[in-house]
């Protein structure tokens, strides 16, 4: 789709009327996608384009991005009362990659609070909606980058991906979301809130849009210890079929929990990339079942400690008169974290407290390092090529359904989490509705092998109809 | 004084302020003249967002000091966060070392109270980043308000741990001046700048509970700060007053410590590895920095006796500084050795150091030129001195001040006349000295002495007179 764009773009078309267009759309839209646009300077920028357009992978393409990616001169404030009014003095390395091949950036997205929930409900800007029903959630910690890519409120968008955060509100929107191996997307300018999990990863309306932005954003950053060289070749492979890939069934990923339907479009899929040539084998991820208790007690002991240095100090939210340090800064974090990051903060410093921490985060990582053997054996030589799961276990569910029950919530990043515990990449592509709302299929690959994910995601979507459908609530 | 009840161990924060660079950022170290906070970036600052980056020199001089302090070194080493609210501590946690620091079990060799040489153990020596300097409104106890400066946040600190061998704060002191002196033996380290040495200090009487005196900011304050604690240990202990576990800071100002929190309130720092940065593996780094090591204060002073054949004293007071060590054996390169030994040992040294002024607050030229008029004859020994002290207070060259204040060595033609015409004048104690009192020479030689305006040597005068008297001199 971002190639039909781009060739407009190069007919001749005006960047200015297209973007102004997409801020028309966004700002009569009932999703809240947004939480603060850059109107003035994406239409600048877009000028500046039909004037003397530049090239680039993105050249004159408009995308949105995650409010806790930090744009220089853009508000960046996580969907946080903590952080409203913070301007970054800096750009990400993403931004940076993402302005140096051309692209316009619009505004920032809602999200979860911090990227901490499933639904985007714990936004202090308020919830998102999902465009396929207005009383569901979209999806999170993405789900402002989500909804505005389904609804065509923007071409594509970056979120991250810390349990599930992209690919969870990929489903429920019924678009592609692409979570990174671990390292090979800079972190540097993500605001953290589970260091060793999160990836930055793009939300499109393509498989092949998705290897787009991969190409732009992937690669080694010298300001991130923790990233790697990237090979690129996203794009270059993508139209290779799957012929002879051996796709790897995990049965811990099927049965209680799971919606039947769900479960049937899945199936479905699985049939589908059989006629197209893949073979599937069921395989076991047998520590699954604890994937979900160390993924909570990893991100909120490394959270408790992230969030810290938001004192309101020398930046975000400042209330009244100052007092002595502890009251000052007590005040200004009881007052600006809701109570969903305020319970992951204090169940993080409890895990890491003298006398738990080998009990809790110690044993954790244990259990991590027992689940990344359990991935890296089913995608071993000679095991699958990949793993075919739903993304997750039940379509998108109402806005205040869950949210008052936290635990029901966690429940459901059940066939998230585990991916980013081993660190491999994972997609998610639309595989069929249930009721109207979109499914989402996971495909997930060995580290560092996007390739086999987006050639499998890129054969699938081709077969079928799914991602060309547009929710009926927004035309 | 020795005291034998009296146990002391240190922690020794020392800043690796050579380097260009500080710990984790690109941000310059060279910030002591600068107005607050002007060296400063997002990454030191601790912006959401902002990543950390070791700087790879400040590893290498860390395994230089660690080596030095024959510390071994660990093969792999990790850093961690360390936990706590400060306005100073701009993330809310300093990235330092907990398990698996650089270097464990090191030792060195002071001088102890008895004069002997005494082994010093270290447990262990690890880096960690310096956090901002707050600057109190007054005492830290009565300060209306506190501000930040973060110019130094982030500077690269090495921690040196000790184990409690010393036994009074001389012995500390002598501690500190053997550790500043190998430091800058290894041109990691300038001790002259501001907090370039900050000390924390356990200490305890035998049978009693241990105070941390914490905020001792200079090698030569840690005599000061011990000593009044000792003192108030001990006057406590008399009065019956059970020392109790706790941390004390010390008020430079007013010269005393007051306690900050007892062991109840001990916090509880919530180490964990940072996930932001990988391991390190240093081991090999190792063998390379090895070789590279200069040569060490004790290796230089054995050195110095075996090669230039001086004192052993004067070889130990000669490399107790490098600056020192090196002046040294610059002019000992143009002088004769054990001449420039003497003269700079005994007499150079006492007189910068009455004035406080450091080596190179002299030539190492003026000093050739002065020893090379003292072997010639050319100026007396209190001459000499005088030209040193001339050169020190006023400047200008030996030439220069031999010619100003008339301190040339008589010529010998002047000072034969003198003896002449004083054997003359002085008849009785001619006739005195003939009867066999030879004291009575004495009166002669002053007459000479007199006559030449004490630019006789008064060792050659007598010579002379008596040769005089004797009847083998031209008299």
């Amino acid at each position: 789709m971002l190639r039909e764009l781009k060739e407009r773009l190069g007919a001749g078309a005006s960047a200015e009327e297209m973007v102004s267009a997409l801020f028309s759309k966004i700002k009569k839209s009932k999703l809240n996608a947004y939480s603060n646009l850059s109107e003035d300077s994406a239409l600048e920028r877009a000028r500046e384009f039909d004037k003397t357009p530049w090239t680039g992978l993105l050249a004159g393409v408009p995308i949105a991005i995650k409010s806790s990616i930090s744009t220089e001169g853009i508000e960046t404030n996580c969907s946080s009362r903590i952080l409203s009014g913070y301007i970054p003095p800096y750009d990400a390395t993403v931004i940076e990659r993402l302005k140096g091949e051309g692209a316009i950036i619009v505004g920032k997205t809602n999200m979860d609070e911090f990227a901490m929930g499933t639904s985007t409900e714990t936004s202090y800007f308020g919830p998102t909606r999902n465009p396929w029903d207005l009383d569901r959630v979209p999806g999170g910690s993405s789900g402002g980058s989500a909804a505005a890519v389904a609804a065509g409120e923007a071409p594509c968008a970056l979120g991250s991906d810390t349990g599930g955060s992209i690919r969870c509100p990929a489903s429920f929107c019924g678009i592609v979301g692409l979570k990174p191996t671990y390292g090979i997307v800079s972190r540097y300018g993500l605001v953290s809130y589970a260091n060793s999990l999160e990836q930055i990863g793009p939300l499109t309306l393509s498989v092949e849009d998705a290897a787009l932005v991969m190409e732009v954003i992937a690669g080694h950053d010298p300001k991130d210890s923790t990233s790697v060289k990237s090979d690129g070749g996203y794009l270059s492979g993508l139209n290779e079929g799957v012929q002879g890939l051996v796709c790897g069934v995990p049965k811990e990923y099927f049965g209680e929990g799971v919606d039947p339907e769900v479960e049937k479009a899945v199936w479905g899929a699985i049939s589908r990339l059989e006629e197209l040539g893949a073979s599937w084998r069921e395989i076991s991820l047998p520590h699954t079942r604890y994937a979900l208790a160390a993924y909570y007690i990893i991100a909120m002991s490394e959270a408790s400690s992230n969030l810290a240095r938001f004192d309101g100090l020398r930046y975000g939210l400042r209330l009244g008169a100052d007092q002595d340090w502890h009251s000052t800064f007590s005040e200004i974090r009881a007052a600006g974290f809701g109570p969903e990051v305020k319970r992951r903060i204090l169940l993080g410093t409890y895990a890491l407290s003298a006398g738990y921490y080998g009990r809790y985060y110690l044993k954790a990582l244990k259990v991590r390092t027992l689940i990344k053997q359990d991935f890296e054996r089913a995608l071993s030589a000679g095991g699958a090529d990949v793993l075919v799961t739903p993304t997750m276990p039940f379509p998108a569910f109402k806005i205040g359904e869950r949210i008052e029950d936290p635990l029901s919530l966690y429940m459901a990043d059940v066939f998230t989490v585990p991916i980013n515990l081993a660190g491999v990449p994972a997609i998610s592509i639309p595989c069929g509705f249930a009721e109207g709302l979109p499914i989402g299929l996971q495909i997930i690959g060995r580290h560092f092998d996007e390739a086999s994910v987006l050639r499998a995601a890129r054969a699938y979507e081709e077969a079928t109809p799914y991602h060309e459908t547009v929710p009926k609530e927004v035309v | 004084m020795a005291e034998k009840d009296v146990i002391i161990g240190l922690e020794v924060h020392v800043q690796l302020n050579k380097l260009n660079s500080k710990l984790f950022c690109g941000c310059s170290t060279d910030y002591h003249d600068s107005p607050p906070n002007t060296h400063t970036c997002p990454v030191c600052l601790g912006l959401p967002g902002t990543l950390p980056v070791v700087n790879r020199r400040a590893v290498e001089y860390a395994i230089r000091v660690a080596l030095a302090l024959n510390c071994e070194i660990q093969g792999e080493t990790l850093f961690y966060r360390k936990n706590y609210y400060y306005p100073d501590l701009p993330k809310a946690f300093q990235i330092t070392q907990y398990d698996f620091p650089l270097g464990l079990g090191g030792h060195i060799l002071i001088r102890g109270e008895d004069g002997e040489e005494k082994n010093i153990r270290i447990t262990r020596v690890h880096m960690e980043e310096d956090p901002g300097r707050l600057v109190h409104a007054g005492t830290i106890d009565r300060a209306k308000y506190t501000m930040v400066d973060y110019n130094r946040c982030g500077m690269p600190l090495l921690e040196v741990v000790t184990e409690p061998d010393l036994r009074s704060p001389k012995e500390a002191r002598s501690f500190l001046d053997k550790l500043r002196n190998i430091l800058e033996y290894l041109e990691v380290f300038d001790g002259d700048l501001e907090g370039a040495m900050r000390i924390d200090s356990n200490i305890s009487l035998v049978g009693g509970e241990r105070a941390e005196v914490k905020n001792i900011s200079s090698h030569k304050g840690v005599e000061k700060a011990l000593a009044y604690e000792i003192t108030r240990q001990r006057s406590a202990r008399r009065r019956g007053v059970a020392q109790v576990q706790e941390t004390r800071h010390y008020d430079e100002l007013r010269g005393i410590t007051v306690t900050i929190r007892t062991k109840e309130e001990a916090h509880d720092y919530r180490y964990f590895p940072e996930p932001d940065l990988v391991p390190m593996r240093i081991a090999d780094w190792v063998p390379r920095v090895r070789a590279e090591l200069p040569e060490l204060p004790d290796a230089k002073r054995e050195r110095f006796v075996a090669e230039y054949g001086i004192a052993d004293d004067h070889a130990k007071s000669l490399t107790s500084e490098i600056r020192v060590a090196n002046f040294y054996e610059d002019v000992a390169r143009r002088s004769p050795p054990r001449l420039a030994a003497v003269w700079i040992a005994d007499v150079l040294k006492g007189e910068l150091n009455y004035r406080d002024v450091a080596v190179d607050g002299f030539r190492t030229d003026h000093m050739v030129e002065i020893l090379d008029m003292i072997g010639k004859g050319k100026i007396t020994e209190k001459g000499a001195v005088e030209v040193i002290r001339t050169i020190l207070d006023q400047g200008g060259d030996p030439a220069a001040v031999v010619a100003a204040r008339g301190l040339a060595r008589a010529e010998d033609d002047a000072v034969l006349e003198a003896v002449r015409a004083a054997v003359e004048e002085c008849g009785q104690a001619v006739a005195d000295y003939r009867a066999g009192n030879e004291k009575a020479i004495n009166f002669i030689v002053g007459m000479v002495m007199k006559k030449t305006r004490g630019r006789a040597d008064p060792g050659e005068a007598n010579r002379l007179v008596k040769e005089a008297l004797d009847g083998r001199g031209g008299a």
